[in-house]
């Protein structure tokens, strides 16, 4: 199929992005276009206008400062992921990269654009929510900071106001361990379950534990039971196995033709208990 | 109407198109790079993927609009003075195209896979191509092809 008309502004400044958007209800951002061009094309969005945001030079940086790792809403999924701080700094964050979709999709595809769209299935939005990120937008009213936590509403729907952008993401650094453990239908896909988890160690004992799920509700999901009953005491079977079944309660999985929501739940125990081994390894 | 200025295979074009035209239809045919080939429309099948700015890209995930200045190379571009690339003359030689409507894909996904790594495992090869979908199944014969055609080997 093919998009249906719409009117087209190619944005040279961050302001002007945001004055027509504020202009027209309905409009719609084009970031790197790998979810908006699909929609368009099968018709599923029809906005009246579209504010392409790829001059907006302002949005594309990645730098660390104090302690954290500052992204700019515009910069591409694999500049991300190949980048020597990112791996060093948020080596969880570079891990879950290599998940989303094809590197003829991560080349073109922008951290902004992947937590704005915000799909339950999607591995950036969960990460984020693991690393306590935070998201600076911008619109007619200014400047506002929400934290990743309270920025994913329910699928495709996010705290954004309508005529707001996202500008940049502030992700904390991290120490320890890591581990990305994700169950797709095909090859990086979109996720049935992801389970998104660091760990620190002080000797045998579990400093921090973060994890989060994608797939398995209608946002990220972090398992806050899960990481209280971690902290504390030492990785054993059995602690890891009792943080399985409080990830597996937390989750409130859809069900569908590929994954019923028993199996969901039953995989997130799973991958739960491999992504913990596998951070404590590392940790 | 816009006006959209490319560079595809070394020599610049301008033309006009719709902002909702992609730019794989523009190509194919506002341009005539009848290489491009498109499947799915919606980023799954590769088919469309042609290199743009030096990285690969899903042509039908992009508007023609978007990438006004860009540096696109496709299928047509990769044989030099008649010659085929050592990669086309690989999936030649190994039957790696079979109907060819996955081809101009797999090979732009191909030729960023060996420049990143010229030396690939078989299961690199697989993890590398895994995005591009080939309806004759001829996956064996495309994965022996681009091992043979490795720089590093
Ligand atoms: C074949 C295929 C496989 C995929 N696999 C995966 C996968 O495994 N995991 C995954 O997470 N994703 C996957 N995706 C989806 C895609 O990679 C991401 O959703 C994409 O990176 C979005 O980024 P973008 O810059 O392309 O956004 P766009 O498509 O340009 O925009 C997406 C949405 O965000 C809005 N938007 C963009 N930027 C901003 C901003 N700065 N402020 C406010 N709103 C904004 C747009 O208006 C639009 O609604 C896949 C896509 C395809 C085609
Ligand atoms: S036509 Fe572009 S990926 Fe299928
Ligand atoms: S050769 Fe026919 S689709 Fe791949």
């Amino acid at each position: 199929m093919k998009a249906a008309p719409f009117e087209y502004l190619r944005a040279s400044s961050l302001d002007e992005a945001i004055e027509a958007l504020a202009g027209t209800p309905d409009a719609r951002v084009l970031a790197g276009g790998q979810s908006l061009v699909p929609l368009l094309n099968l018709r599923q969005a029809r906005p009246p206008l579209v504010v392409d945001i790829n001059r907006v030079d302002e949005l594309s940086f990645l730098r660390k400062e104090n302690g954290r790792l500052e992204i700019g809403a515009l910069t591409r999924h694999r500049v991300v992921e190949t980048s020597a701080v990112v791996r060093s700094e948020v080596p969880l964050l570079a891990e879950a990269l290599g998940f989303v979709g094809h590197v003829a999709i991560r080349n073109r595809g922008t951290v902004g654009g992947s937590l704005a769209h915000a799909d339950p299935a999607a591995e950036l939005p969960a990460v984020m929510v693991a690393l306590d990120a935070e998201f600076s937008v911008r619109g007619p009213a200014g400047e506002r900071v929400i934290a990743a936590r309270d920025f994913f509403l329910g699928p495709h729907r996010t705290a954004l106001e309508p005529g707001e952008l996202l500008t940049r993401i502030s992700v904390p650094t991290h120490r320890g361990g890591w581990a990305v453990e994700e169950l797709s239908r095909r090859s990086r896909d979109l996720a049935l379950v992801a389970v998104f988890a660091t760990v620190t160690l002080s000797g045998e004992v579990c400093e921090t534990a973060r994890i989060a799920v994608a797939g398995a509700g209608p946002t990220p999901i972090r398992a806050t039971a899960a990481e209280e009953a971690l902290v504390g005491g030492a990785l054993t079977d059995d602690a890891i196995a009792l943080a399985a079944e409080l990830v597996a309660a937390a989750t409130d999985p859809p069900g569908d033709l590929h994954a019923p929501a028993d199996y969901r739940r039953e995989m997130a125990a799973v991958l739960t208990r491999r992504a913990i081994a596998r951070a404590e390894e590392g940790a | 109407m816009i006006t959209v200025t490319v560079t595809v295979n070394g020599r610049t074009y301008r033309a006009d198109c719709e902002p909702r035209r992609t730019l794989a239809d523009f190509l194919r045919h506002d341009l005539g790079f009848v290489g491009v080939h498109v499947g799915c429309e919606h980023g799954v099948c590769g088919s469309c993927t042609i290199t743009l700015d030096g990285a690969s890209a899903r042509s039908c995930c992009l508007l023609a609009v978007q990438v006004d200045g860009a540096e696109i190379v496709t299928v047509e571009g990769l044989a030099e003075n008649g010659e085929l690339h050592p990669l086309q003359e690989s999936f030649r030689k190994h039957h790696g195209l079979q109907c060819g409507f996955c081809t101009p894909g797999m090979l732009a996904t191909a030729m960023e896979l060996l420049e990143e790594n010229p030396d690939p495992t078989d299961a690199e090869i697989r993890q590398g191509i895994s995005g591009n979908l080939c309806r004759c199944t001829g996956y064996q014969f495309i994965v022996d092809a681009i091992r043979d055609a490795a720089p590093g080997r």
